[in-house]
This record gives structure tokens, C-alpha cells and sequence, in this order.
């Protein structure tokens, strides 16, 4: 029914009836987040409306410096090298993709002249194939024009194996044409229902054809670009050194009215998140102050100081106990964690459903995590449309306990449970981070109330995270029971999020333990509700899967999701960033500036 | 001398050589990758962490990597970093002024304090002077400077406002540059420098005892020189030789940078770019600051060998 109430409302909206903000307005009434109900629009073939960000100022510069404190220092500036966050922030100063993503989620034209819609003839029907137009007279920062060939060239670049580049899979399974001087099309090989991943955000950030043409693939080292930015970004380059310092002038010759608003910007790293925190909040060195994954309490207290705030930004970074399925302690062939294996105690779902009852999301929120998290029972929390209703949380040893008595675990003489002479103990991982052990020891304790033993291990994060094929103590290999980290959503669709768990991407000692299906949990009628949402061009019916896997994996117990997680920024009082949680904090740059 | 020096220039290179293996071999048993942030970024697969790992070589056996490594040295190629992609000379280059600057100024500042006070509290000793000098050398290396360089941004930047506690290059020239230059590096340069101070004043002070009291001080004291003149020309003369191998064996340092005390100002010196290479895995520059390290560590031993002939001529070389 909901389902014929929106088609209609599509069309309404597409006939003049209905005003699109209206459109909006009930999707959210109804649960859907504006993004979304953008899309849908898209999608049903009504054109996005542009919704810049606010902005005051009526002239170009007299701003003074920007300065962003990123405790992490941006080690890179090429877009397509960007290992990490923090590189793709630093990349985003010079470089830019054709839309972003704005503070509501809408997509922001950049280098674009419009979106792309059914209704302007970018979108096809099939969703196959999308059609960019650019914007004309937009120049790089040595003076020459931009056009539709430095973005085949970007796709070209990306999508050589040789080039090395981390972006590659943005750009896999698909062709970029040129249409003509100012339009490309992209084809996909299978239809796309997400169509806005290349050339969008960090990883879509277009780079100069006549400074990298020579130095695509094995020589794509060599490029002196990579260390001197030529972009079409609000900010000219001036230096950088790596994990320390970037530093950019305004560009006079930028391509949006009155934009940007500060006449220098300085980006530096290094040091650690609790002083960066003060720098902005307290002392007001600094006028921003990137993810300060930093105790609420502490936050609290320096804002008392009150040159600066904390800001959140809702994405859908989740932090999560994921649950082992198979068994960690048996070795088969040379692996411990096998898929020839069954958890001994875990395969049993009343455990792991005992298991979720035992974690005190409202305690962890309290104590740890504060205003940068909200408590939930999904593993996919956003965009709003993706968002199950059919789920629920609590915390309750009883009912933990009763479970455990049916599945046959009794209690023992020393209060740990037992059956058939096995202690029911169990060794849960994480890497080493403030929070994490403090949610730990919170797990624990409630463990320990239900009669389970819980053996606690903190992994350091560079090895937890590491990809080495030799060490046991990776996420990947998950040699223990149950583990515990958080997966950030880098784009607002939740393909690549719930891609992961297919069966067919278990993590095994064939693959290097790559496959991204850690806790190499398999269930059929899930593999199934994900091959068939990725061709599914129904934005409806598209979300009507994604909330059906994030059931399955609630049902089943896959991952007991501890936190859904906030970007938290510290900014000074006067400065009005355009922040997005489906963004890179830089990836409205153009339209930051100062209250006077 | 000369044949002295190319002799002791021989020996270091077989020890430089064992110095190079055991750094690589502990580098490379160490867990954890340079792409390790990758692995949670589901827009990232797997697949393309390991074709970094393969293109920069990283599936190779240990000692091939360590041959790569050792022949591209000797040819004068340091590499490159695998987390920033720049030449690892570059990197190093780029941090080393500020290096020498705040570490430097803190050497100085160190030995402007621990020269005088020490030798000062050495001709009285016990006096009112020498119990305070003492007392505060005391205070001052008890307290580790992750601890007194909080306790300065919270009284200095945080509580009274006068000093930024970010350190960072800033842009420009003349004598505003150099003012804002210099009031930047007060409070590091202070951190480092007292800490520094406390236990060279130590020292000086019990070498210098240690000479006042022999016979030929108490001869230059007995043929009527003023005081002045016995402590300098006599006494310091002497008792700076083992002060000279301490300040000599502390000049790597200057160059290696200090790590603690660069993580907390922000200075981007060596010792910062050193922790951030360990914590990322960058094993190349991580090879190439230690190995510098280590060969300034031997320079510096052989220079103060040629300073204790200079200050002392009964000692020889052969």
C-alpha cells in the first residue's frame, strides 16, 4: 500500500501537483531521510532540486585564514591514493568530483551543471547508463580548461590495475565516454540502481589530464602532481608536508559566485584528538578540529570554555560485536576459524541471542559514548529508507539467563555455566582504543552476571586492521568467539555495507582471509534478497530488500550492534562548516565561512 | 690522527652493517601493514590492498627486501615512503630544520644553564646555592616531559593565554616571522631544555669536584692566581672531558629529535615523523631514520675521541 501511495506521490510531484519539498517533508514523516526521498524522486524522474548549503557572504575572499586541525596528518594529496580518510580530506582542498554530498544528503552539484534525472535525460530507465553535463568556463589552477576529457581521463587513471590506485573498485565495471566537450557518459555492465558513486565524494574527485596522462599506471609514483595539486578546488596549493602541513590560497579564478569565503586555509596534523579538541574548543588556536572520537565527558568539560562547540554529523558508522560461526579453536587444513567447522557453542542461536540481551547499549551510550552515539538494534542505520522498523533492543539477564538454561548451559559449582562438562567461556577481541575496552569490560560484566565466562582481548589497531596474511590477531582471521569494531559508511546506500556478508565472500585461508565476510555467516535467503537488490532499479523495492537483510542478520544474530555512530567535529563559535555524515568533513569546502 | 680516524671509520662500517640488519629483521617480523585503513572502507575490496602490498614489495621474502634495500642505500636511494609515496630523503629533509631549530635551541638552552650552575655550585659546594641547584636538578629529571609539557600548556596557553601550544610553520618573513617563531618554540624548547639542564648540572657539578680537589689546582691557588682564572683555565679545562662525551653522545639526539615532546606541541621534527612511520608500518623511512641515527651515534663517539686529544695532550692516538 505504501508502496502505491508513493508512486502516486512521485507523479503528483512530477505533474506540478505536489511541491518537491512537500515530497520530502512526508517521506520523512514516513520515516525516509531527505537524500532518500531525493533519490526515489530521481529515480521516479523528477529532478533534484539544488539545495545549496547556506551561505552569506556576498564577496569572494576577505575571510583571513582558515585553520583545520586534523590530528592525523594527510600524508598524500592525490585523491586515488587517499589510504585514509584523512588523505581524501586533505586531496579534497584542491580536488574536486562532480557533486557532493550536502549537509542533507542531497547530491550538491560541483563540477556538474546539473544532476542527473529522468526528467533531463541523464538517467536511463534501464539504469544503465548515466549522462553528465559540466560546467562550462570552469579552469585548473595552471589556467587550462576543464573538460569532459580530464574525466575519462580520471576513469582511465583509476581503473588501471597498474596505477595502483585505492579508488579502482569506484570505477570497476563501467565505461566513461565523451560525448562532447562538456558531457561523458557512464555505462554500466550491469544496471546500477546507485548510480552516483563515480565521480562523487572523495573517491570522485577529477583530476588533470595534462599533468597525469604520462604517469597512469606502473609510473604513477613518479607524477611530481602528486605532491603539488593542480585541482579546480576553492583553494590553490602552496605546500605540503606530509603528516604536518598543507597549506592553500584562495583561487581567484574559483568557479562559484562569491566563493570561497577565507583567503588562506592551513590544514595541520599530527598530535592526538583530546588536545586538538582543546586547541579549538578552548584556547581557540584553531578554527576546526577533525573526528574527536573523544569522551563526552571530557568534551563537556572543555566546552565550558566556550570559544568553540562540538558538532555531530549523522551517517551510519556502526560499531558492532560481530559473532563467530565457525570454530576458532579447531584447526583444519592449517585454519583455525574454518568454514568446515561449527561454532561449538555459538552455532547455537539461543546463545547468541543471550548474547545480544547482555549488552547494555543504554550504559554504553552513557558512559562512553555520550552525544556522538545513539543506541539500535540495526546493523544498517541510514539512509533513513534502509532503516528497519521490525527490529528492537534490550538488556535483560533474566531473560539472557532463561535462554541459557533452555539451551541446556546449567549453572556450576563456580557460577560459570556448563554442559556436558564444558565451561561456557568465551574470548572476545577488539583493537586497543579507550572506548572499546570500556565497553568491554561493560559486556563483561553482564556476562558474568548470566553465568558466561568472557576472556578479554585488545588487539593493537595497526595489526587488528592489517591485511597480513601471516598474523592470527586480524579482524579477518577472527581466531576468537566474538569481536568488536566499527564499519564506517562511506556513501548514503547501503550496497557495499550489506554486499559484505554474501556467502560467497567468506574470509578463508583460500582468499588471504580478504573476503569481507568475517564472521563467515551464511544464510541463503540473504545471498539472495543481496544479488537481487543490487540490479533492482525500484528505489522502492530496492529498500524494501536492504531492510529485509538487516533483518535476516538481526534474526540471526550475525552482529549485535552496540553504537550507531556520529562524526564528531570541534568548531569555533563563529566558523559555518557545511558538514555532511555521508561526506568527507572537506566535501563542502566552497561553502564554509565566518559569522561576523 | 688521520690514520687514527680512517682506522676507527673502518671499524664502523661492519657494525653499521650488523646495526642495518637487526633494525630490518625487528621491522620486519613486526605485525601490521602501511594499508591497514583500508581494511575497514567497504568502497575499498581487499583485493586492492593487496596489490599495494605486492607493487611495493611486501610479499618478498625478508632477506630479498633487506638486499633491495642495503644495495639501493650504498647507490645513495633511500626509497620511498609506502604511506606518502615520497622519496624518504625528501621527507627527512623537510623535517630536519625544525629539528635542529627546537632541538637545538633546547641543547643550548640545556648548556647555558648546566655550565654555569654546575661549576658554580662546584666551588661552593653545600653553600645555600649548591642545595638549590640541586633540589631543582632533582625536581627537574624526576619529571618526565610528557608530564611537564602538559602542565605548560595548561598553565601558559590554556589558564593564562600567552603561548599557542600548536607549533607550526608559519608563513612569512621578517622580525613579526621571527617573534612569532620564536614564541612558538618557548614552551618546547623550555619542556626539553630544562629537563636537559637537570641532569647536565648534575654531571658538571661532580666532574668539576672531582678536579678541584687535586694537588695542581691547589699549586695554580698557591702561586696567587685569582680565583677566576684557576676554576676556567685549570680547573674547567680538565673536568669538561667527560662533559665533552656526554654533550657529544647527546648531539644524535638533536638531529633524531624528541619524540614525547614533538607528539605534544605538533612539532613536525624527525622524532614525530619516526613515531607516526613506526605506528603506519612505513618500514622505509622508519630503515632510514634509524640508520642515520645510528651512524651519527658512531660520527659523535669519534669526534669526542678527537676532542679528549685537543683538551687533554697527554692523551694519543694510536
Amino acid at each position: 500500500m505504501f508502496d502505491n501511495n508513493l508512486r502516486g506521490m512521485i507523479d503528483d510531484v512530477r505533474n506540478g501537483r505536489m511541491d518537491r519539498r512537500a515530497f520530502v517533508k512526508r517521506m520523512i514523516a514516513v520515516g525516509l531521510t531527505a537524500p532518500l526521498a531525493n533519490q526515489i524522486l530521481a529515480i521516479g524522474g523528477v529532478a533534484m532540486a539544488q539545495s545549496p548549503n547556506p551561505y552569506k557572504p556576498t564577496k569572494r575572499g576577505g575571510g583571513g585564514p582558515l585553520k583545520l586541525l586534523w590530528w592525523q596528518g594527510p600524508t598524500l594529496l592525490n585523491p586515488h591514493f587517499a589510504t585514509g580518510t584523512k588523505d581524501q580530506d586533505g586531496s579534497r582542498i584542491f580536488y574536486e568530483p562532480l557533486a557532493s554530498w550536502d549537509v542533507d544528503g542531497h547530491l550538491n552539484p560541483i563540477l556538474a551543471a546539473e544532476i542527473p534525472s529522468l526528467q533531463n535525460g541523464g538517467l536511463a530507465a534501464d539504469a544503465k547508463s548515466v549522462v553528465w553535463k559540466l560546467k562550462p568556463g570552469v579552469k585548473w589552477h595552471d589556467g587550462k580548461p576543464f573538460s569532459a576529457d580530464d574525466v575519462v581521463f580520471t576513469w582511465e587513471y583509476a581503473s588501471d590495475p597498474a596505477t595502483a590506485a585505492v579508488s579502482s573498485a569506484t570505477y570497476a565495471g563501467m565505461t566513461v565516454e565523451k560525448v562532447d566537450d562538456l558531457t561523458i557518459r557512464i555505462k554500466f555492465k550491469d544496471p546500477t540502481p546507485f548510480w552516483a558513486n563515480a565521480f562523487v565524494g572523495a573517491y570522485g574527485c577529477i583530476i588533470p589530464k595534462h599533468l597525469f596522462a604520462e604517469f597512469k599506471g606502473g609510473k604513477s609514483r613518479e607524477a611530481s602532481t602528486n605532491l603539488k595539486p593542480v585541482g579546480t578546488g576553492p583553494y590553490k596549493f602552496i605546500e605540503f608536508k606530509p603528516g604536518d602541513l598543507i597549506r592553500g590560497e584562495i583561487n581567484a579564478d574559483y568557479h562559484m559566485a562569491n566563493r570561497p569565503y577565507f583567503d588562506t586555509i592551513e590544514m595541520k596534523g599530527g598530535g592526538d584528538a583530546v588536545s586538538a579538541a582543546r586547541a579549538v574548543i578552548q584556547t581557540g588556536e584553531y578554527d576546526f578540529a577533525w573526528n574527536i572520537q573523544v569522551e563526552d565527558e571530557v568534551l563537556l568539560r572543555l566546552e565550558k570554555g566556550g570559544k568553540g562547540k562540538t558538532l555531530y554529523a549523522v551517517g551510519g558508522d556502526i560499531e558492532f560485536i560481530a559473532i563467530n560461526f565457525t570454530d576458532p579453536n579447531t584447526e583444519v587444513d592449517g585454519e583455525r576459524s574454518s568454514m568446515k567447522t561449527k561454532h561449538p557453542i555459538l552455532s547455537d542461536p539461543r546463545v547468541r541471542q543471550a548474547l545480544a540481551l547482555l549488552v547494555d547499549r543504554e550504559s554504553i551510550k552513557k558512559v562512553i559514548y555520550g552525544r556522538a552515539g545513539r543506541a539500535t538494534a540495526n546493523y544498517l542505520n541510514g539512509p533513513e529508507e534502509f532503516v528497519s522498523k521490525n527490529t528492537k533492543w534490550e538488556f535483560s539477564v533474566e531473560k539472557a539467563s532463561a535462554l541459557l538454561e533452555q539451551a541446556g548451559w546449567k549453572a556450576g559449582s563456580d557460577g560459570i555455566r556448563e554442559k556436558d562438562g564444558k565451561k561456557l567461556k568465551l574470548l572476545y577481541q577488539t583493537s586497543i582504543n579507550g572506548p572499546r575496552q570500556k565497553t568491554q569490560a561493560i559486556v563483561k560484566q553482564a556476562c558474568q552476571k548470566a553465568g558466561i565466562d568472557v576472556e578479554l582481548k585488545s588487539v593493537v589497531a595497526s595489526v587488528f586492521f592489517s591485511s597480513d596474511v601471516a598474523n592470527p590477531d586480524t579482524y579477518a582471521h577472527f581466531y576468537a568467539d566474538i569481536e568488536m569494531f566499527q564499519i564506517p559508511m562511506t556513501q548514503p546506500d547501503p550496497a557495499l555495507h550489506m554486499r559484505r556478508y554474501h556467502s560467497r565472500n567468506v574470509s578463508t585461508k583460500e582468499n588471504k582471509w580478504q573476503g569481507p565476510n568475517f564472521p563467515r555467516w551464511v544464510n541463503k535467503d540473504f545471498d539472495a534478497a543481496v544479488d537481487a537488490a543490487d540490479t533492482e532499479t525500484d528505489p522502492i523495492k530496492r529498500a524494501d530488500l536492504y531492510i529485509k537483510c538487516n533483518d535476516l542478520m538481526w534474526q540471526d544474530t550475525v552482529m549485535i550492534p552496540v553504537m550507531h555512530r556520529l562524526a564528531v567535529e570541534a568548531c569555533s563559535n563563529t566558523l559555518r562548516p557545511a558538514l555532511s555524515g555521508w561526506a568527507n568533513q572537506t566535501d563542502n569546502l566552497q561553502d564554509w565561512y565566518r559569522e561576523t | 690522527m688521520s690514520q687514527y680516524i680512517l682506522r676507527r671509520l673502518m671499524i664502523a662500517i661492519p657494525s653499521l652493517l650488523g646495526i642495518s640488519v637487526v633494525l630490518f629483521v625487528v621491522l620486519a617480523l613486526a605485525p601490521g601493514d602501511p594499508f591497514s585503513e583500508l581494511a575497514t572502507n567497504p568502497n575499498v575490496p581487499p583485493e586492492v590492498q593487496a596489490a599495494l602490498r605486492t607493487k611495493f614489495g611486501l610479499d618478498d621474502p625478508i632477506y630479498l627486501r633487506y638486499l633491495h634495500w642495503l644495495a639501493a642505500m650504498v647507490q645513495g636511494d633511500w626509497g620511498f615512503s609506502f604511506v606518502s609515496r615520497i622519496n624518504v630523503d625528501t621527507l627527512i629533509l623537510q623535517r630536519l630544520p625544525t629539528t635542529l631549530y627546537v632541538i637545538g635551541s633546547a641543547q643550548l638552552l640545556a648548556l647555558l644553564i648546566a655550565i654555569p650552575v654546575g661549576v658554580y655550585a662546584a666551588t661552593r659546594p653545600y653553600s645555600l646555592f649548591d642545595q638549590l641547584a640541586n633540589t631543582f636538578a632533582f625536581i627537574g629529571f624526576s619529571l618526565p616531559t610528557f608530564f611537564t609539557g602538559i602542565l605548560f600548556i595548561l598553565v601558559f596557553s590554556v589558564k593564562l593565554d600567552w603561548l599557542p601550544f600548536v607549533y607550526t610553520d608559519v608563513p612569512g618573513s621578517g622580525i613579526p616571522w621571527l617573534l612569532e617563531m620564536i614564541r612558538q618554540a618557548i614552551m618546547p624548547v623550555m619542556v626539553l631544555g630544562l629537563f636537559q639542564a637537570a641532569s647536565m648540572t648534575r654531571f658538571v657539578r661532580s666532574a668539576m669536584l672531582d678536579v678541584i680537589r687535586l694537588d695542581y689546582v691547589t699549586t695554580a691557588r698557591a702561586k696567587g692566581l685569582g680565583q677566576t682564572k684557576v676554576i676556567v683555565k685549570h680547573v674547567m679545562r680538565n673536568a669538561m672531558i667527560p662533559v665533552v662525551t656526554l654533550i657529544a653522545l647527546q648531539m644524535p639526539a638533536v638531529f633524531g629529535g624528541a619524540i614525547v615532546t614533538e607528539q605534544i606541541f605538533r612539532i613536525p621534527g624527525i622524532g614525530s615523523l619516526l613515531i607516526s612511520s613506526i605506528l603506519a608500518n612505513d618500514t622505509p623511512v622508519v630503515m632510514a631514520v634509524t640508520f642515520v641515527f645510528a651512524c651519527l651515534v658512531v660520527l659523535f663517539n669519534l669526534i669526542a675521541d678527537v676532542l679528549y686529544g685537543w683538551l687533554d695532550p697527554r692523551i694519543s692516538f694510536r
